[in-house]
């Protein structure tokens, strides 16, 4: 007869005494280290700011202090190495390291849709369209961290007022590039799940592009953008989540239609086309209550708009911003 | 051997703390290593009896405790920095994210699920309890598989790929086991039809 319920413990699956009694000696320093790891005045990473410093062809901008946050900026190196640029990659360290691929010099940049002055605009061209200045702006990102960040650029209603929108232009959508050897991370992989969709596409509604906060954005930390950081020319919006300020764009396109852009496609409950940064508004994921400053231990709590709520809520008056976020 | 390999990420990212290298948002970095190496230990552990179905081999089966109790281990550090560092203790809002997103629910259940099986994993729990109930209690590691499996797939974002190799690895390695099972039943099966014949 077969007994088929035999215990089939062997002896040699019964750990030896040895290893039982070392066990306890591994729980006591998993405890010890949990402790230690409690010091935020001890050595780590929060102990010295960055020490790499701006080595990029020099860009030259007076800080216009109307539109300055006091506050301290985040280190030169975390600005260029924590990136999210999903067109070198998913992780935050591959657009740094795989930056050399992008080609930013030379480029051009088409502008054309709704309006009477179509241009396709060489990039040193439209870096000379109007005066630059530097601004330091909050920059949040809808992962929860959040970096001061002093670009260089100029306001993106300099360039929208010179190409005469019509009237019936009613939204802004920007295109990145659109390139595989240059980016990276737009080659098909193999056992690809899920990709965004390329060209990466952004938009914004008109009284959000001509709104005086959104810069046309040619450098950083006084020199050119890093290819990194979205080379030669992306724009910043800084009352929104970070993935709206799109980078490296080769077009701008005045239509009459709200674009439907990459992240909304790609997820549609997650990313909606406002995005205004929010902290009543939670991602469905996680909460946007607060942010860990990039380079600070503690989180902070996260202000609507990111802070601009004075200069852009009347933007939104009348909205319901749960509905459109 | 198996203790240098276990303690690798350990020292790796106490190398990185140490020479500051942890990146610019160490916290993030620090936990996503943890619960990389407590998932990694996990898969290893399921694939011991797996090897043994598949080759034979049975010397691997006498790491099972000390593989299961590195998995406790880093899962214990990876839930020590989420509470300690990354919300400073804050209850209020650990409480909300337990229950408010899902990631974390799950997350937090598997943890809870490995508690019983750190605890029995001694000689004398598991002789106290008996062969039979102790194994069937530590069969709760498959649970535990799929449960940290799903923490990381519902917390990353469209284009990230690796939690779906570890759905991969984790669905042949239960496949094995469910295979085996299905082959022994139908074994018996016969075998006792045949004794009643007989």
């Amino acid at each position: 007869m077969l007994i088929l319920n035999a215990p089939k413990i062997k002896s040699s699956e019964i750990t030896d005494h040895q290893l039982y009694l070392s066990r306890r000696s591994f729980l006591v320093g998993s405890a010890a280290i949990a402790l230690s790891s409690l010091h935020p005045g001890g050595p780590g990473p929060f102990r010295s700011a960055a020490t790499a410093q701006p080595t990029g062809q020099p860009l030259k901008a007076e800080r216009n202090k109307l539109f300055t946050v006091e506050e301290p900026l985040t280190p030169f190196k975390h600005v260029t190495t924590y990136n999210n640029f999903y067109e070198f990659g998913t992780d935050k360290e591959d657009p740094s390291e795989l930056a050399e691929t992008l080609k930013p010099h030379p480029w051009s940049i088409e502008v054309s849709g709704l309006i009477l002055k179509p241009k396709t605009y060489g990039i040193d061209d439209l870096l000379r369209l109007s005066p630059l200045e530097e601004r330091v702006y909050h920059l949040r990102c809808v992962e929860g961290w959040s970096m001061v960040v002093p670009w260089i650029g100029y306001p993106l209603s300099s360039l929208i007022k010179r190409v005469e929108p019509t009237s019936q232009a009613r939204f802004i959508e920007f295109t990145t590039l659109l390139d595989p050897k240059q980016f990276p991370g737009q080659k098909k992989r193999l056992f690809q799940v899920s990709s965004l969709d390329w060209p990466y596409t952004e938009g914004l509604r008109m009284d959000e592009a001509l709104h005086p906060l959104t810069l046309l954005t040619f450098g950083l930390y006084g020199q050119v953008l890093p290819n990194q950081n979205g080379a030669p020319v992306r724009v910043i919006v800084p009352w929104k989540y970070g993935f709206k300020s799109a980078k490296s764009l080769v077009r701008i396109r005045f239509v009459s239609e709200q674009p439907k852009t990459t992240w909304e496609k790609a997820s549609p409950h997650e990313y909606g086309f406002y995005s205004n940064v929010n902290p009543k508004v939670d991602h469905p994921r996680w909460s946007q209550e607060t942010e860990r400053r990039i380079g600070e231990l503690r989180r902070r709590d996260t202000m609507p708009f990111n802070g601009y709520a004075d200069q852009v809520a009347s933007l939104y008056s009348g909205m319901d911003l749960k509905k459109y976020f | 051997m198996v203790w240098v390999i276990c303690l690798g990420p350990l020292t790796h990212l106490l190398y990185q703390l140490q020479t500051d290298d942890l990146g610019a948002n160490p916290i993030r970095y620090v936990t996503h290593k943890l619960g990389d190496a407590t998932l990694r230990i996990l898969m290893v552990c399921l694939s011991l009896t797996p090897i043994r179905l598949l080759f034979g081999m049975a010397w691997q089966m006498m790491l099972r405790r000390l593989l299961g109790l590195f998995v406790f281990f880093y899962v214990s550090l990876h839930f020590s920095v989420w509470i300690a560092l990354d919300h400073f203790f804050n209850g209020k809002r650990l409480l909300t994210d337990i229950i408010k997103r899902p990631y974390i629910t799950v997350g937090m259940l598997g943890l809870i699920l490995l508690v019983p099986l750190a605890v029995t994993s001694t000689s004398w729990m598991m002789k106290r309890l008996g062969g039979k109930n102790w194994r069937r209690l530590h069969k709760l590691v498959y649970v535990v598989g799929v449960l940290g499996v799903l923490h990381y797939l519902w917390l990353v974002k469209k284009g990230v790929n690796t939690p779906f190799g570890y759905a991969a690895v984790l669905i042949v390695l239960l496949g094995i086991r469910i295979w085996n099972w299905a082959k022994r039943r139908h074994a018996s099966r016969t075998s006792s039809s045949a004794l009643t014949v007989g």
